[in-house]
């Protein structure tokens, strides 16, 4: 390409950075003269290197947009939002047009005769209509010669519709344009100008009106001569007025030298590297002195070097306020974009790339973070939002704030969201924090906008900008109130040139891991209080309180590992590592240091080799890689799917699955697990045992805004008097009552087998969980012990008879308590015949009855004369039992639904 | 402009007396030539690392003078048996290809010899194809033959 053109569009592209910003600018304030001359300015520059260029298009859409602005700068015209949106038009379609000459090196073949037709209406002071819109059909589509810069001189002869005729070219002529006979006499009163350029410079674009020739070029070049330079004038007025203005500060230098200069520095500290070790060697050496002051200098090198390197954030920012004003604008909304710490430097390559994570960001904020202006108002908020970003330096990590004070995430929205995508159980999303249910969001493909729009809500959102902060290295989290707004923070390194770096050993080979994924370093084996486990041939690191994938370097690296056993007589390293939110472990052979490094990149031959995201050269001059951490987490990965398989394949080879249970295991009072029916359990809470008050004999707490009684799960565990104790919450009757246990382990679903060994009171029997003897607690038990002499509204209520038929012990022995507890009379039996029996005496309200065990005796209940106008509920453990005849079928496990059930068969008795 | 122009000169010179110029480099017994033009510097082998999970022919990175090279493993890359001794004392002949600095390990690095074009014969037939891809035809010397090394052959296969 031409170095002129190249030149011209690199200068364009940041003027019309600066044009975008400072027009939103102008439309919150039209009466603004300093904004308005610069973006006069600008785009007047355009032009005129356009012209000079030869770039027609281009040419002629800023000369359309130059004169409306004109307009607006001499005061003939007061800016309409449309008008600036007009504005706002044609800079995008030099953008359009810009972007295409820099792919192809010409300019594209385009019709611009609409959006320039609309321009000149509004110049013209109509009511401007969109470019979109259908223009006049006199906007003939050959443009007109170039006629440049100044506008008409003096106010000449104007035709009705305001505009002045042309004879020579048919027509009346634009705003701006100058007549045929006036150039000509221009031309003819011109005399040489030896200032000038030559008139050849000027090339006439190749359209039209050929009358207009090269000739014309020169009076139109002198009329704009004198304007150039007043503009010119401006500008340095602007600059003695301690404008932003400081081009002399600056030069513009090539991104390669930069590098050079980098790579030659980081040469120049290793031979000083070396020369140091020579002569610390060297007892009494003259060099140490001069060595001392090499060693400063090249530091203090090395820091400016970086510096070059270093650019404000404010320079990612420049695009936002005008996508900002263009979402306001689409959405119908108000909103402000308030930015802080533009001046906070980081690394050019990272600025590049945290670019479209932002925008995308910003957009999210427009779209679904503000709400619109009359819910704001409804909310009692101002009407128009606010989008703030701020950034700060922290600690060799630069923190970017994107907040606004919009309507907050929808907690109970994004828990359903993340149920219903199956990235959590429902019984984990209860016990999880607004916090961390809101990071969901960062979940790939999650979205909860209700509806898509053309800015946001496709749900590839911040799962992108989640893996895009985190490929350079960063995160990303977020705080949020529900309509209080949400705030992002997202924390990226300085710079991607040099990383903090631990140096491991592996295989007698030295490799760096960047500090950024390290979580701690822990020795296992040996000594140590870390165990290493084995699960089915994966190795797992019990590390305090959880179990950690591990995976030894060698094995990412493909080599074969060392000794793989781990135990007391074998020690090793383990690097715990954090990588899109997961933890595991690295096995290494050696720990050496930690070291600032520079990254340079690896070359084409290395790239397909996945495990390195780049090398380094050490202080003694050794090339070492550097280990992706990315490459390790998907190693892990893969060990996890081995695990899965293997439980897939038993699974199946155990053919179906017999009728299983949610049983939640827990610990309390010594190390065998107890469980109880998940369907029982309302709520697990992890509650602050130093807010527990004792009364009545009992430690109650306030929970819910009301008192809570709280019994121990085990006699000989006593309740927490500090720190958090876990606690499984109940419902009886309206009123909770929490259980303490020493901790929660798991939520399981199994096929029960229980052994009843109902000899001590509050045990159900034991069953096998998980390959382990579990204890199964009678829940009521435990519920009577809290809430004894409890004022129990139930009580004075006479209670409705009901009878359950069912052959199952175990869920005999769960049912029961649980229709007691929603107040009823229970006469649980085995037997269909013994129900009938029963009700031969008593008419029950209603029965309950099994039908997974045998479906043909359960309908003789639905026959009987003795439960005449009785309704029969029908249970089982699948919900698509065949349940014809039956009032209603409930799953055995859904509590909710089996109350609801029996409160409405209950209520058609008495009807009845 | 005058030294430019005498160069300009002089090389034309050179392309009208038929003439190339080529370093000689030894890996195993034969001996290969690779153009002076394509040769960025010849350097003895210190401190390779190698790179766990790379192909075969990539020898490993190194570090000359501050920046990183990819070393590939002459022998490998032309099918030969590697040394029994490994890298050590090998030399480089050190090459920029689409911007990245590459390292050709060979045994030994003989001199400059200029060559003329009518010794030159293009590859015989019956050669073996992994050597055709990175020679473009032999030059008859005095009592033996120097093959001529493609660079960019040589590497476009390593990159690939």
């Amino acid at each position: 390409m031409d170095e002129l053109l190249g030149e011209f569009i690199t200068e364009t592209n940041e003027f019309l950075e600066t044009v975008d910003t400072q027009l939103v600018v102008f439309e919150a304030d039209p009466t603004d003269g300093d904004t308005l001359n610069s973006i006069f300015r600008l785009v007047h520059t355009i032009k005129g290197t356009c012209g000079f260029l030869g770039l027609p298009r281009l040419q002629f859409v800023a000369h359309a947009g130059e004169t409306l602005l004109g307009k607006f700068r001499d005061g003939t015209l007061v800016a309409t939002p449309d008008q600036v949106q007009l504005v706002l038009e044609s800079i995008d379609r030099i953008k359009e047009i810009l972007a295409e000459l820099e792919a192809t090196g010409v300019e594209p073949e385009g019709d611009d005769s609409a959006l320039i037709g609309a321009l000149e209406l509004a110049a013209e002071g109509h009511p401007a209509p969109s470019a979109a819109a259908p223009v006049e059909a006199a906007a003939p589509a050959p443009e007109p010669a170039p006629v440049a810069a100044a506008p008409a001189p003096e106010p000449a002869p104007v035709s009705a519709s305001g505009l002045r005729w042309d004879p020579d070219l048919g027509r009346e002529l634009r705003p701006g344009e100058v007549s045929l006979a006036e150039l000509e006499a221009a031309f003819l009163a011109a005399t040489p100008d030896d200032d000038l350029e030559p008139v050849a410079a000027a090339p006439a674009p190749a359209a039209a009106n050929a009358e207009v020739t090269a000739s014309a070029a020169p009076a139109v070049e002198r009329r704009a001569a004198p304007e150039m330079r007043a503009i010119k004038d401006e500008d340095d007025d602007a600059a003695a007025k301690g404008g932003t203005v400081s081009s002399n500060q600056t030069i513009r230098v090539n991104v390669e030298v930069l590098e050079t200069l980098m790579t030659m520095v980081s040469e120049l500290v290793l031979t000083r590297n070396q020369l140091m070790q020579m002569v610390r060697n060297a007892t009494d050496s003259e060099f140490k002195g001069p060595l001392q002051r090499l060693s400063a200098v090249t530091a203090e090198l090395q820091d400016s070097v970086m510096k070059t390197r270093m650019q404000p954030i404010g320079s990612a920012w420049k695009k936002l306020p005008r996508i900002v004003r263009d979402a306001a604008r689409d959405l119908n909304k108000k909103i402000d974009l308030v930015m802080d710490g533009e001046a906070t430097e980081l690394d050019r390559q990272v600025l590049e790339l945290i670019k479209d994570p932002l925008t995308h960001m910003i957009r999210n904020s427009c779209d679904h973070g503000l709400e619109a202006p009359a819910s704001r108002v409804a909310a009692g908020k101002s009407e128009t939002g606010t989008i703030r970003l701020n950034a700060y330096h922290e600690g060799g990590h630069i923190v970017i704030e994107v907040s606004d004070d919009g309507a907050g995430l929808s907690t109970s929205r994004i828990r359903d969201k993340a149920i219903k995508n199956g990235l959590v159980s429902e019984e984990q999303a209860w016990t999880m924090s607004d916090a961390q249910i809101h990071r969901f969001i960062f979940a790939p493909g999650f979205s909860t906008a209700a509806a898509v729009t053309s800015i946001s809500g496709r749900g590839v959102g911040m799962d992108v900008v989640r893996t895009n902060i985190e490929l350079i290295g960063g995160t990303i989290d977020l705080q949020s109130t529900e309509g209080r707004g949400t705030k992002f923070f997202i924390k990226i390194p300085l710079t991607l040139a040099i990383v903090s770096a631990l140096v491991v050993g592996s295989r007698q080979q030295r490799f760096a891991i960047p500090q950024l994924s390290i979580v701690e370093l822990v020795g296992a084996g040996g000594a140590s209080e870390h165990k290493v486990e084995i699960l089915n041939s994966a190795r797992v690191l019990r590390l305090r309180d959880r179990l950690l994938p591990l995976v030894d370097l060698s094995e990412v690296l493909g080599v074969p590992p060392r000794d793989p056993v781990i135990d007391e007589s074998h020690s090793a390293f383990v690097v715990v590592m954090q990588h899109s939110g997961q933890l595991f472990g690295v096995v290494v052979d050696e720990v050496f240091d930690t070291e600032e490094i520079v990254v340079k990149p690896l070359s084409k031959a290395l790239a397909d080799v996945g495990t390195f995201s780049g090398a380094t050269i050490l202080g003694d001059g050794s090339v070492i890689m550097i280990i992706d951490p990315g490459a390790v987490y998907r190693r892990v990965g893969q060990a996890e799917e081995v695990v899965e398989e293997v439980v897939e394949a038993v699974q199946k080879k155990r053919g179906q699955r017999p009728e299983t249970t949610s049983m939640i295991v827990f610990q309390a009072g010594g190390e065998q697990p107890k469980a109880v029916p998940l369907s029982l359990v309302t709520r697990l809470e992890e509650l602050d045992a130093t807010s527990f008050e004792q009364g009545d004999g009992r430690t109650l707490v306030q929970y819910r805004g009301e008192l809570m009684p709280i019994v121990a799960a085990d006699p000989y565990a006593p309740i927490a008097t500090t720190g958090i104790q876990p606690v499984l919450v109940f419902t009886y009757n309206g009123l909770a009552a929490g259980m303490a246990v020493d901790k929660i382990v798991d939520i399981v679903e199994e096929a029960l087998d229980i052994e009843m060994a109902a000899d001590r009171p509050g045990l159900l029997g034991v069953a096998v969980i998980k390959g382990k003897a579990t204890e199964v607690l009678d829940v009521s038990h435990y519920l009577n012990l809290a809430l004894t002499n409890w004022d129990d509204p139930g009580v004075n209520k006479p209670a409705k008879h009901i009878v359950l038929v069912e052959r199952n012990p175990f869920f005999r022995n769960l049912l029961s308590p649980l229709l007691r507890s929603a107040g009823y009379e229970v006469e649980a039996v085995e037997t269909v015949s013994a129900a009938l029996v029963c009700a031969e005496y008593r008419k029950p309200a209603a029965v309950l009855t099994d039908i997974d065990v045998d479906v043909a005796s359960a309908r003789r209940l639905l026959s009987d004369d003795r439960l005449a106008g009785t309704s029969i509920v029908a249970l089982s453990g699948s919900p698509d039992a065949d349940a014809t005849g039956f009032a209603s079928l409930v799953r055995k496990s859904d509590r909710e639904s089996l109350i609801a059930a029996i409160e409405h068969a209950a209520k058609l008795e008495i009807a009845a | 402009m005058t030294a430019l122009a005498s160069r300009q000169e002089s090389e034309l010179a050179l392309a009208k007396a038929g003439t190339k110029e080529f370093v000689t480099v030894h890996v195993a017994d034969q001996l290969f030539g690779v153009e002076v033009t394509d040769i960025q510097d010849v350097f003895s082998l210190k401190g390779l690392t190698p790179v766990p999970g790379a192909r075969p022919e990539i020898a490993g990175v190194l570090n000359l003078r501050g920046r990183i090279v990819t070393a590939i493993d002459a022998r490998c890359r032309l099918g030969l048996p590697s040394r029994p001794q490994g890298f050590a004392g090998m030399m480089a002949v050190g090459v920029e290809y689409q911007g990245e600095a590459y390292g050709i390990l060979v045994d030994s690095v003989g001199e400059v010899l200029r060559l003329s074009d009518s010794d030159f014969e293009p590859n015989p037939v019956n050669l073996n194809p992994n050597w055709k891809d990175v020679s473009q035809g032999v030059y008859r010397l005095d009592g033996r033959l120097l093959m001529t090394l493609n660079i960019d052959q040589l590497l476009c296969v390593a990159t690939a």
